[in-house]
């Protein structure tokens, strides 16, 4: 650990320009230690006075080997690490594992525990856009949102409480269902927060929409093309804040999606307040499946009752001989999955969630990869902030709602 | 298989002599390396892949015979299909071409997968590590690299495991 070798000019040569080299335009670090990067981000700015000339990202520093750690654990073991990835949005990421899983060894969900999947999804997208809320607009200078966010995003926080015992961390998604049924508690609270939602984002909108303090900084910043957003591989609101009515919900539905009646919001600009404008109707939308997944949540059980993948439930294993070895067989040695791969993908807050699995015949994944919105959209830092001043850097990392751990991984 | 996707591999395998595979509703086309910029290009332009999801790869170590696959994924937004390309590379130290000019998106994810794996990209813009430490030896996601833990050092292969320890000599 003695000699750290030092990155120099030089090794950028080919990402800066050549008034850099003569010292007319300044080069900046930001981060990795910066409040308003949403974690460990380090941009280095080129600078022509307060212009950013080039924006230049460097991640890397949240890298925790997420999927060289899968490959040592068992598939239903492995699912543990994938909550940690994109922090805000561990339902989503254990349901894209969990669909990928399911897709590799065939194995069937039942009805309950997709329409608890849809709930829990959605109220993990409203409350991922809430601490977006909070965080980006508190770059903004715009304290008092952050408050508000907090309070209604603790009320989902504690759903999911309920529901796993873990605030953030919830591996509720299982391989085939999910881990158990919900408490009875559970239809009352989630029934609150859609009561509650639709006057409590008319309530931020009310600050924010049509403040002049808002709209100046946000309005024609950051602007990128719907052809841009295709070409740089850009999903999710920002693309739909560039006018593509792009949701892989619609576009190619998973659990049980297309049985639920919403729109796609999208807006024109394609600046941050495009993706501004798209978030807020997002939580509308996402309130509005939550309620018709209420509406007709059957009973019946939330795993499937193949039993060579799925663990039998606690009260079987005191009286089936049978229970008692699928427990300690799938626990121990896991089950065995082909040689053979497969994608499965998932809208996730930010954008397309992907992820590609490989099996090889045996009990632990051969391959496993993260297919995250994070680090493609934070690729495109480049060409959103070429132009703009270095506090507007602030507003665009914020618009793109980037988690450090989904990029990094 | 739907109709677009069976005129896409029939394409496929009449100008690049690429095989096709099916498993659980994902389309795979396997291709030599050096027909991927064509055929990229063919799907990008021809059938309307505008959007490239991903680029990683996967390593068959011990195997020598192509050890690494990449594997591409591709989906068109107007056609709503997801497409999986998969290129077998020979050896410990594999190149092919950057698919960089075709989609920007790919210049993060190919350094990835050089970060990752080894794989050089010829012509690629910015061939730095991403993720790992700009100064890291060895490529993490490589079968053959140790999963972090150490091994126990004994008088008799002490010389042996200090020899292949990817870091940290003094």
């Amino acid at each position: 650990m003695t000699n750290i070798r030092e990155v120099t000019v030089d090794e950028l040569r080919h990402l800066v320009s050549d008034r850099a080299m003569t010292g007319e335009t300044m080069l900046l670090n930001m981060g990795p230690q910066h409040p308003s990067t949403h974690g460990v981000l380090r941009l280095l700015l080129e600078l022509d006075g307060e212009i950013v000339v080039n924006c230049i990202p460097d991640i890397g520093f949240l890298h925790t080997g997420v999927e060289k750690n899968m490959e040592s654990k068992t598939y239903l073991k492995a699912e543990v690490m994938t909550d940690r990835l994109d922090y805000l949005n561990s339902i989503g990421n254990n349901l894209t594992y969990c669909l990928a899983v399911e897709k590799l060894v065939d194995l069937d969900v039942p009805v309950r525990a997709q329409v608890l999947r849809v709930i829990l999804s959605e109220l993990q997208r409203i409350s991922s856009h809430l601490l977006w809320l909070g965080t980006s607009c508190l770059d903004l200078a715009a304290m008092s949102v952050f408050l508000y966010a907090m309070r209604e995003r603790e009320m989902i926080l504690d759903v999911m409480e309920m529901i796993s015992g873990q605030r953030m961390m919830t591996t509720y998604i299982r391989p085939g269902g999910v881990w158990r049924d919900v408490p009875p508690e559970f239809v009352p609270a989630v029934q609150k927060i859609v009561d509650v939602m639709p006057g409590r984002v008319a309530e931020y909108e009310s600050m924010l929409t049509n403040n002049l303090l808002f709209t100046e900084r946000t309005q024609g910043i950051g602007v990128v093309s719907a052809e841009d957003c295709a070409r740089y591989g850009l999903s999710g609101p920002v693309i739909r804040g560039s006018g593509v009515a792009f949701d892989l919900r619609k576009a190619q539905p998973y659990s049980g999606y297309d049985q639920y009646d919403f729109e796609v919001p999208t807006y024109d600009t394609g600046d941050i307040y495009g993706r501004y404008m798209v978030r807020m109707e997002e939580m509308r939308q996402s309130v509005r499946i939550v309620r018709q997944a209420l509406s007709r949540l059957p009973a019946g059980p939330v795993q499937s009752s193949n039993r060579k993948f799925v663990p039998p439930p606690r009260s079987e294993i005191g009286t089936s001989m049978e229970a008692l070895i699928h427990h300690f067989k799938l626990w121990t040695e896991g089950f065995p999955a082909p040689k053979q791969s497969v994608f499965a993908t998932t809208e996730s807050p930010r954008g397309i969630l992907g992820v590609f699995l490989e099996g090889d015949g045996g009990p632990k994944p051969y391959r496993v990869h993260y297919v995250t919105p994070s680090f493609i959209n934070l690729q495109s830092m480049p060409l959103l902030t070429r132009g703009h001043f270095v506090a507007d850097v602030v507003g665009v990392i914020g618009s793109i709602d980037i988690v450090l751990g989904d990029a990094d991984r | 298989m739907n109709e677009t996707l069976e005129r896409i591999s029939k394409d496929m395998q009449e100008r690049f002599a690429a095989e096709i595979s099916e498993y659980a509703g994902d389309s795979t086309v396997i291709l030599t390396p050096e027909y991927v910029l064509d055929a990229v290009q063919t799907l990008r332009d021809e059938y309307h892949f505008n959007m490239l999801v991903d680029i990683t790869a996967v390593d068959y170590w011990p195997d020598q015979e192509s050890r690494f696959h990449m594997v591409y994924h591709l989906y068109s937004m107007l056609n709503n299909l997801f497409i999986r390309l998969r290129v077998p590379l020979n050896g410990n130290a594999p190149h092919l071409p950057t698919v960089e000019k075709l989609y920007p998106a790919a210049n993060w994810k190919e350094r990835e997968v050089w970060d990752m794996f080894g794989i050089t990209f010829d012509g690629h813009s910015d061939p730095r590590r991403i993720v790992m430490p700009y100064d890291w030896q060895g490529h993490p996601l490589r079968k053959d690299y140790p999963l972090g833990y150490e091994e126990v050092q004994f008088t008799f292969n002490a010389a042996e495991i200090d020899k292949r320890k990817p870091y940290a000599k003094e």
